[in-house]
């Protein structure tokens, strides 16, 4: 497993994995969001919570379909379901090698893009602690939804409509946290509600994802 | 005699022959009698007016989205644990009558909601979690049209319903948590202290009973046509084959 996990982050970030087009995507979100609303500050940092959450979860979303789709290209996907690891576990190294690589790097440039869009100075550390606690769980429904539609020749579309619903708990409360922080009030509700969500799909969607495989592979 | 024998293609086609158009007509009779009564011979309310009406269509839609999905849940699982094809096909034939009878929970309460909300839309925890319902109704059938092989069609589809369905489950408490109700609540149940007038409760079970029934005729009539369908795909690769 940990061989999975150190090949498949060594294929990320090497060239043509994608790394980093991710991060390139939420700046390029966060940038394109002043041209939409205009300039005025004050309108900025009341909507930033929600416009940063969103973004987070749009440059995750591009990324999914790669979790699985190369793989199943050059067969490995077929060796990796034969191989004496449980297929469980394979999702759930792979889900992590997607959130160390799109996840975690969203988590840490958040606050600089924080800066950008002028969020209020109290809701930096609950960005953070937020998308810390909410990304796994996108990492983890993202690879349940690739796992669906892994067989299909355009999937990516049809991932979207599939993920996209399922990530709504996680954005209600990660963008939540994020406006409590702004205005002050205690955050502590919401960051808990979406831990409890990260740890239910990362307890349970592996199974689920792993099911959708084998029949994917059949 | 069990209730698995049902399972058998040749069995259900057989005994839900007769059915479809006895549950058919009952259902138009129950819908007809339900909608003139409460059209046209029920009082308005004295704070809504004319406007209370739409609850003939607008309560027994959106409870039948809710069932539709419900049973679409419970005919996946029949799938993923017994294999029996005609439960995977009832569970595609549910699927866009559930989505049209959302659609139609939406239309009627975005009507009712502009005269009395002053809005034909607000982000409101039930009106939100219809949507998102919706959204859910929209992936399915599209995962459903996307693949080609019908066995794994309906594996997929039925895991995509039961994580859907969990998800479904925690995006309505998430949505309380998000934003306050403006949509009011329940009166309906057998339990509260507190109910809609007999007036207009009596038309309106009347009508919940015809939105079930037609539930039932179009899920069996859907079915049998996704039966046939399969029937008919059989009987090409044979000839093919030959």
């Amino acid at each position: 497993m940990n061989a999975l996990l150190l090949r498949d982050l060594k294929l990320a970030i090497r060239a043509g994995g994608g790394f980093g087009l991710a991060l390139a995507f939420f700046l390029i979100v966060v940038t394109l969001v002043p041209f939409g609303v205009g300039p005025d500050t004050a309108l900025l940092s009341r909507i930033a919570p929600g416009i940063l959450w969103l973004g987070a979860l749009l440059a995750c979303l591009l990324s999914l379909d790669r979790i699985f789709a190369l793989d199943r290209e050059d067969g490995s996907l077929d060796l990796l379901a034969t191989a004496p690891i449980p297929l469980e576990g394979v999702v759930a190294v792979k889900a992590l090698a997607h959130w160390l690589t799109t996840g975690l790097p969203l988590t840490l440039a958040a606050p600089g893009f924080g800066l950008l869009l002028n969020l209020a100075p109290g809701a930096y550390l609950w960005l953070t602690l937020g998308l810390a606690l909410g990304t796994p769980a996108l990492s983890v429904i993202g690879a349940f939804g690739a796992a669906l539609t892994v067989g299909l020749k355009r999937g990516g579309l049809l991932l979207s409509l599939l993920v996209l619903p399922l990530y709504m708990p996680t954005l209600i409360f990660g963008a939540e946290a994020t406006r409590r922080g702004a205005e002050g009030i205690a955050a502590s509700t919401p960051l808990a509600l979406l831990a409890a969500i990260s740890l239910f799909a990362v307890a349970l969607l592996p199974f689920a994802a792993a099911a959708a495989l084998r029949v994917n592979l059949r | 005699m069990s209730l698995w024998e049902y399972a058998n293609p040749r069995k259900f086609m057989a005994t839900t022959a007769p059915l479809v158009p006895v549950v058919s007509i009952l259902a138009g009779l129950c819908l007809a009698a339900g909608l003139v009564w409460g059209f046209f011979f029920t009082p308005d309310d004295f704070r809504q007016g004319s406007t209370v009406k739409i609850i003939y269509l607008h309560v027994p839609a959106a409870m039948m989205a809710i069932n539709a999905w419900a049973m679409m849940l419970v005919a996946s699982l029949i799938w993923l644990v017994r294999r029996h094809h005609v439960s995977a096909l009832a569970a595609k034939a549910a699927a866009p009558v559930g989505m049209t009878f959302t659609m139609i929970a939406l239309a009627t309460g975005a009507l009712w909601g502009q005269p009395m909300w002053g809005s034909w839309w607000e982000w409101d925890p039930r009106l939100t979690a219809f949507l998102v319902l919706f959204l859910f109704y929209l992936g399915y059938q599209a995962l459903w049209a996307a693949i080609e092989d019908p066995d794994s069609a309906a594996d997929l589809t039925s895991v995509l319903c039961l994580v859907g369905s969990v998800f479904a489950v925690i995006s309505r408490y998430a949505l309380l948590f998000w934003n306050q109700g403006l949509h009011q609540g329940a009166s309906l149940s057998m339990d509260a202290e507190e109910n809609v007038s007999d007036v207009f409760w009596l038309p309106l079970v009347v009508s919940i009973a015809g939105f079930v029934l037609l539930f039932v005729a179009l899920v069996l009539y859907r079915t049998r046509t996704e039966i046939r369908a399969r029937r008919l795909q059989a009987l090409e690769a044979r000839e093919r084959m030959a």
